[in-house]
């Protein structure tokens, strides 16, 4: 019978999930692949809720934050990718790095 | 009940014209068509009509309830005396079988004015009037009032200041009187006014900077609001139950007469004859400020009569304050003359250290002398006599109503009233000045050519004659002269309107003349004035109003002759006065409508007035000639004296070198004799009228000719304007130009020093401003300025590296947070 993974595996894996998103966002220059980055990021920390729900008294707050997390995360992609569509229109790529009109 | 029944009715009457004033002055902006609509006019009408009816029916009830009527009978005072009780209970169910019936038709008046003719066969004036005193009630000659407080104003300290309602027989018949004789007015003014319903009203007395007529909207609304304003604040006056009270419709009564002598405001002359008004009158109001203050001070409250509460005095009114002893004088402090100030029951008030309470009699005199001050101005009385002439620049309405009828007598009025609080040196004062003020007035009225002017002059006399009955202790003859004149003056009035009005505007009677014929209704109802003021009357046959009230106060003069010989003069002049009198109103008469007319353009475009304006000639013309009828046993002389102040049945009787005040009977027993006396002086002056202007016996022109120092002295109106324009209009002129130079040579340096000096001040302060405030902000704003330009390279708008710094930031943060607080 294997044994049951303990809290520390879980964090280890939304660490990894996180880490993994913030890297993908501050490499990537599409802006496709930067949203991605960002559910990464969101969902290494929903894993960390569902990990530490175990701990509180009813044992479902956090299944219930990282369902929050889950819808806001969904509106977030329909703005997010609204944004990216206007920005395709404007300037016929989805290259990030070309939206620099605010430099200071 | 009564006393309840009655102050409901004459509030409704004085306060339906204000309700009028408030629709009334808002009609333009209610009205679709305000300048061409007649609606304003009669709601004044109706206001003052429905007010009229209210009197009608008070002074009715009062009637019944007195039994003034049945010789010696008591029973109707005490009667009522029980009634008062009973109404002076605030908790008392109202009792609706006590209730007066109601006369709501117009014929009522005549009934109630005729009844007394009938019942002339009482000799003598008796009225009764139960009064608790020690073992029960006892008989005695007083007054019946009912007094009481409407309204609290305002509490501060002890001085509370109230609206009190005060009634008695003398407040019902100025009530009645006022409201018909306004009622008749304000219908003529429906007439005479009527020019004044267009949008474009053309003034010919009035004249711009380069020669034209005047034009401007017709004010038709306003002046019947003004009316009706006026006559809310005289019936106010009326029925005011504190001295306080009665000046406050005083100065309203006066603020009116100002708007309505400067109606046509246009006119130079108009408006400087209501500033002459308004300040004249405000000379009288001072003294009568300082009688107010005075009255404060040492009584302690302003009301006239006692308000009772459960048959219970709780304020105690000023005339039951003062106590008059068996022989009529006040009663005095035996060491220092002071006159005590006493309670209800006579007893004598103290003071909280136990001292009796008094007042300086010379302070009393100084109460009596300011609140006459006061009447003088308002009464336009000699020395302030010029105001009324000069107020003729009014419409003729208003000149009927405020300056003849009701206004003026506000004075007589409020003499009559505070009467018992009159020492001996006031009342002579009083006298004197009347007497004076008839002599001078009527002589000014021989010469006079204006019609309007003629009947000013003749107002100012025969308000001498008031107060000079007032003045020689005949209360009622001053009281009972009041409201004969004021029906027959404002009769002549209205017939000097509808004459100007028929003559297009001419008021200069050498221009008139033989406008019997053009004119009849005026002309006979003026007559029919005419015969009133000049007591003219075939004795035992029939006699007018005016007879019946001079000869009253005549015998009182008399009288007062008989028991003061050193005051002759008090009996002479207005015996020779009503010769003049006599004289000057035939002499108008005969002027306008007699002979043949002088000025044929005027004559050719006269025509009789509309009926609106005639019908309440006819009016007033029945009551000029009637009202008085039975004389001194008729209805009005009985309803008037049935309050008079108690102490004038007997009498004052001289203390030292004093004067001396006639007791009624000794009136009542000179009336033959001067009556005759005064018929005479009537007839002979008639008879010089009618020879000098009514024939063309003597040349009139020559004997002016021949009398010219004479005439051109009366024509200058005894010179007073000068003498007052020499006395105080020039000195003020004086002081006036000197106060110009000081002000230019001195406060203007001083001025003008401290703006130069604010200026070098300035200077500096703009200099600190410019260089340290500015800097200081300036320096700020540029620090601001340079951050943000080494700051903005950092924005460099690249996605990624943004990522990046939150990232280092992240581990940065976490790197501070484990070094800080390890484990």
């Amino acid at each position: 019978m294997l044994h049951d993974p303990d809290l520390n595996s879980y964090l280890f894996i939304g660490a990894v999930l996180f880490v993994c998103g913030v890297i993908c966002m501050a490499t990537k220059r599409n802006a496709i692949g930067v949203l991605m980055g960002v559910e990464l990021v969101l969902n290494g920390a929903n894993v960390n809720f569902v990990a530490f729900s175990r701990y509180t008294t009813l044992g479902l707050d956090g299944q219930i934050f990282s369902l929050f997390v889950i819808v806001l995360a969904a509106a977030e992609a329909a703005v997010a990718l609204a944004i990216v569509l206007n920005f395709y229109n404007n300037h016929l790529t989805v290259d990030v790095d070309r939206g620099n009109k605010l430099k200071g | 009940m009564v006393g309840e029944t009655l102050q409901k009715l004459l509030m409704t009457a004085w306060l339906l014209p204000l309700l009028g004033f408030v629709v009334e002055i808002f009609f333009g902006f209610w009205s679709k068509n305000p300048r061409h609509s007649k609606a304003a006019a009669w709601t004044a009408v109706g206001c003052i009509g429905a007010g009229f009816l209210c009197s009608l029916t008070a002074l009715v009830m009062w009637g019944t309830a007195s039994n003034a009527f049945d010789d010696g009978d008591a029973e109707g005072w005490m009667s009522q005396q029980a009634d008062i009780n009973h109404a002076r209970h605030p908790h008392h169910e109202a009792d609706s079988s006590e209730g007066a019936p109601p006369h709501e038709h117009e014929g009522a008046d005549h009934d109630a004015e005729h009844h007394g003719s009938s019942e002339a066969g009482a000799d003598h004036i008796l009225t009764a009037v139960a009064t608790e005193d020690d073992g029960g009630p006892k008989l005695e000659r007083g007054q019946t009032v009912y007094s009481g407080t409407i309204y609290t104003l305002g509490v501060f300290g002890s001085l509370e200041l109230t609206l009190d309602y005060y009634i008695d027989s003398l407040t019902l018949v100025m009530f009645t009187m006022v409201t018909l004789i306004a009622t008749c007015i304000h219908l003529f003014a429906i007439g005479y006014m009527s020019d004044e319903l267009t949008d474009e009203y053309v003034d010919h007395f009035a004249h711009k900077a380069d020669g034209s007529h005047v034009h401007r909207p017709g004010r038709f609304y306003r002046f019947f609001a003004f009316l009706s304003l006026f006559c809310f604040a005289m019936l106010g006056l009326v029925l005011a139950g504190n001295i306080f009270q009665v000046f406050i419709f005083w100065e309203l009564v006066g603020i009116c007469s100002f708007l309505l002598i400067g109606f046509y405001t246009e006119r130079k002359t108009a408006s400087d004859a209501a500033n002459k008004a308004f300040i004249m009158n405000r000379i009288g109001d001072f003294g009568f400020l300082i009688g107010l203050m005075v009255l404060w001070t040492y009584f302690g409250t302003f009301r006239f009569g006692d308000t009772m509460v459960d048959n219970e005095v709780v304020d105690q009114g000023l005339f039951s304050m003062v106590h008059r002893a068996e022989d009529g004088n006040f009663d005095r402090d035996e060491l220092t003359g002071d006159v005590l100030i006493t309670g209800t029951d006579g007893h004598v008030l103290t003071n909280e250290d136990g001292s009796n309470r008094q007042i300086p009699y010379y302070l009393l005199v100084v109460v009596g002398l300011g609140i006459f001050a006061g009447c003088v101005g308002k009464s336009a009385q000699f020395p302030l006599q010029t105001w009324l002439p000069d107020a003729m620049e009014g419409p003729t309405p208003v000149s009927a109503l405020v300056h003849s009828a009701t206004m003026v007598a506000a004075g007589v009025y409020l003499a009559g009233r505070f009467f018992p609080m009159f020492v001996q040196e006031v009342l002579l004062t009083i006298a004197y000045t009347g007497c004076i003020t008839l002599f001078l007035a009527a002589t000014i009225a021989m010469v006079a050519t204006d019609i309007k002017k003629v009947l000013a002059y003749s107002t100012i006399s025969q308000l001498g004659y008031m107060m000079l009955g007032i003045g020689v202790f005949g209360w009622a003859a001053g009281l009972f002269h009041l409201i004969t004149h004021a029906f027959f003056k404002s009769l002549m009035f209205l017939c000097s309107g509808s004459v100007i009005h028929g003559c297009h505007h001419e008021q200069e009677m050498p221009k008139m003349g033989g406008l019997l014929k053009k004119m009849p209704i005026t002309a006979i109802t003026m007559l029919i004035g005419v015969i009133a003021i000049s007591g003219l009357a075939i004795p035992g046959v029939i006699a007018f109003s005016g007879y019946h009230s001079k000869d009253a106060i005549v015998a009182s003069a008399l009288a007062f002759k008989n028991a003061n010989s050193a005051h002759f003069l008090l009996f002479f002049i207005p015996l020779l006065t009503a010769g003049i009198t006599a004289f000057y109103m035939f002499r108008l008469w005969f002027y306008t409508f007699w002979g043949a007319p002088r000025d044929q353009h005027v004559h050719d475009h006269a025509h009789e007035s509309p009926w609106i304006m005639t019908a309440p000639l006819l009016i007033l013309s029945v009551f000029a000639a009637f009202c008085a009828v039975g004389g001194d046993h008729g209805y009005l002389y009985l309803l008037l004296t049935g309050d008079e102040p108690a102490h004038l049945e007997a009498g004052v009787t001289a203390v030292g070198d004093g004067i001396t005040l006639p007791a009624i009977q000794d009136i009542v027993d000179e009336h033959t004799t001067a009556g005759t006396w005064a018929l005479v002086a009537a007839v002979s002056g008639t008879l010089i009228a009618y020879i000098l202007y009514g024939t063309n016996f003597v040349n009139v022109e020559e004997m002016k000719r021949q009398l010219a120092g004479v005439h051109g002295f009366l024509t200058n109106k005894w010179h007073f304007d000068e003498l007052y324009d020499a006395l105080f209009m020039r000195p003020a002129h004086k002081v006036a130009a000197f106060c110009a130079w000081f002000d230019g040579a001195v406060f203007d340096r001083i001025l003008h020093g401290a703006a130069k000096a604010t200026v070098v001040v300035s200077k500096w302060d703009r200099v600190f401003d410019e260089n340290v405030v500015d800097g200081f902000v300036n320096l700020i704003a540029s620090a601001t300025q340079s951050v943000g330009t080494s700051l903005k390279v950092v924005q460099t708008g690249r996605l990624r590296q943004y990522v990046m710094f939150i990232v280092l930031g992240v581990v940065a943060l976490f790197a501070v947070m484990f070094t800080t607080f390890p484990g």
